[in-house]
């Protein structure tokens, strides 16, 4: 059939893994990410960890994706998969928002998204927090990996998630103004950032209102290196020679040619 | 090749049996009546602690008036986790303080005491594959002494101004972190109730085992008070904010 999904791989599959080969698992972020409805509009936040197993592949990365000017997406998730998805979704959308002479809305983003990880079942790990305000008003969804959304006035996504859900479930209420929206925000990603290992480092906003859009990197920097006790420069003239050789690296070139 | 016959002791031989005087012990081990989350911290006049009265039976509410806490002496137990095994602890440490006060030695055992006794059972029951599938959290004052300890199945063991077992750990530790670690001394005991009850609120809004009758208790130098059972005030007013899930 030139349609539908194909199962032609599950028998080879099963054989391999019978026989000890394992799909290997992909990297993930680690993350903190939230988004939050207030009285004129969403604010999003997370945090800038990247992390490849126990390591911290990227103290300072972007999880806050461009959508359309009106509307940006926080990724939890497989990193690769949040980064090419929000940028496949974006293009898209502005192909869109051409054609139809009109400012992109954000149900429009996340039924594409939904349909597009729908499609592949689950097996592209991008886990979003999709936030914008158009012509209807500001929006809030969450996206799952395997296709589902919430429509929200708070939410939370990501390993550090609980934590950063604890700070919502006990402090949100209506009609927040700009400010509180925004400590909040702050107070639930640094809540990830210290009780969860998978996130940390610094505290991205961005704050979308009618008709403007504030993207505040590194809101909040809790986590700064300390200054360096001493200088570690070594003084000129710390290591003895006898007689100094300067060649350019057209000379030392040649001199290194055995071929000759 | 000729087989080696090793002589070990009796003790290694029937590990599981020797543990559970003589009978049959299973060879894995998975919770069947649950508890979920204990929460406690330090505060001014000593510890509190708080838990629901639920004993889960998988998704289903089967126990709705199960007490999570055990008195022994001046120090207090609490529990979650496999509620079987943890009937099974309160027998060792009942059993315990009747030796204890048999030798009539005019000793008491103090809240250290009776933690590392239950760190102890838990990692000699890991060591032979047979675990008491819980989380125990000890808390009393001695000496004048705040003390706050965690045991688990695996026989790990932490002492914090802050603990919590099960969803408690990803949910409450985060606030109780912000709100009260490092300040024992100054949190009140109408300060430690407020933060205590928005806890296991948010925790009742998130843990799916979670279940609105709770006890709350609190060790001071005066000894152990557990309350009586009590609900917790919920909002539920952002049900109007929630409209379908996209279009």
């Amino acid at each position: 059939p030139n349609s539908g999904f194909k199962f032609d791989n599950v028998k080879r599959n099963q054989l391999l893994n019978d026989k000890g080969f394992m799909v290997p698992t992909a990297t993930k972020t680690g993350t903190t990410i939230v988004g939050l409805l207030y009285k004129d509009g969403v604010v999003l936040g997370a945090d800038t960890r990247a992390t490849s197993g126990t390591i911290v592949a990227d103290k300072n990365c972007r999880k806050i994706h461009y959508m359309a000017p009106n509307m940006y997406c926080c990724g939890a998730g497989t990193a690769a998969d949040t980064d090419f998805t929000t940028e496949m979704i974006s293009s898209q959308l502005a192909l869109h928002s051409l054609n139809t002479g009109r400012e992109a809305r954000v149900v429009t983003a996340m039924t594409m998204l939904k349909q597009y990880l729908f499609r592949y079942q689950g097996h592209i790990g991008a886990a979003l927090i999709l936030g914008g305000y158009d012509v209807t008003g500001p929006h809030l969804f969450t996206i799952y990996p395997h296709g589902s959304t919430d429509k929200l006035p708070y939410v939370t996504m990501g390993s550090g998630s609980l934590a950063a859900m604890s700070v919502f479930e006990s402090q949100w209420r209506p009609g927040l103004s700009r400010d509180e929206a925004v400590e909040m925000v702050k107070d639930a990603i640094e809540s990830g950032i210290f009780n969860d290992l998978g996130s940390g480092s610094n505290v991205d906003v961005c704050v979308i209102t009618k008709g403007d859009v504030e993207y505040i990197r590194g809101y909040s920097q809790p986590n700064q290196r300390v200054a360096k006790e001493q200088s570690y420069r070594f003084p000129a003239g710390t290591t003895e020679f006898i007689a100094p050789k300067t060649r350019t690296p057209a000379e030392e070139a040649t001199a290194m040619d055995v071929s000759a | 090749m000729d087989p080696i016959t090793l002589e070990v002791p009796h003790m290694l031989r029937a590990p599981a049996a020797a543990a559970n005087q003589g009978a049959n012990a299973h060879t894995s081990s998975q919770p069947i009546i649950t508890g979920t989350s204990v929460l406690a911290f330090k505060y001014k006049d000593g510890i509190m602690m708080a838990a629901d009265t639920l004993g889960a039976f998988g998704s289903m509410a089967r126990f709705r008036d199960e007490n999570r806490f055990m008195q022994v002496g001046d120090t207090l137990v609490g529990a979650g986790g496999d509620m079987s095994d943890f009937q099974y602890m309160k027998h060792m440490l009942e059993d315990m303080q009747t030796r204890e006060y048999d030798m009539d030695d005019g000793q008491r055992m103090g809240t250290r005491s009776v933690y590392k006794y239950v760190s102890n059972v838990m990692y000699g029951r890991r060591n032979r594959f047979d675990p008491l599938w819980n989380a125990y959290v000890v808390g009393g004052v001695e000496g004048g002494e705040r003390f706050l300890g965690y045991v688990n199945l695996y026989g790990t063991t932490y002492e914090a101004d802050c603990v919590a077992t099960g969803f408690g750990a990803h949910l409450a530790i985060p606030m109780l972190r912000k709100r009260v670690e490092g300040r024992a001394d100054e949190v009140t005991e109408e300060e430690a109730v407020a933060v205590l009850d928005d806890c296991m609120r948010t925790l009742l809004y998130r843990d799916c085992q979670a279940f609105n009758r709770v006890r709350r208790a609190k060790v001071t130098a005066r000894g152990v008070e557990v309350s009586e059972p009590y609900a917790l005030q919920t909002d539920w007013s952002i049900a109007d904010y929630v409209v379908g899930y996209g279009a």
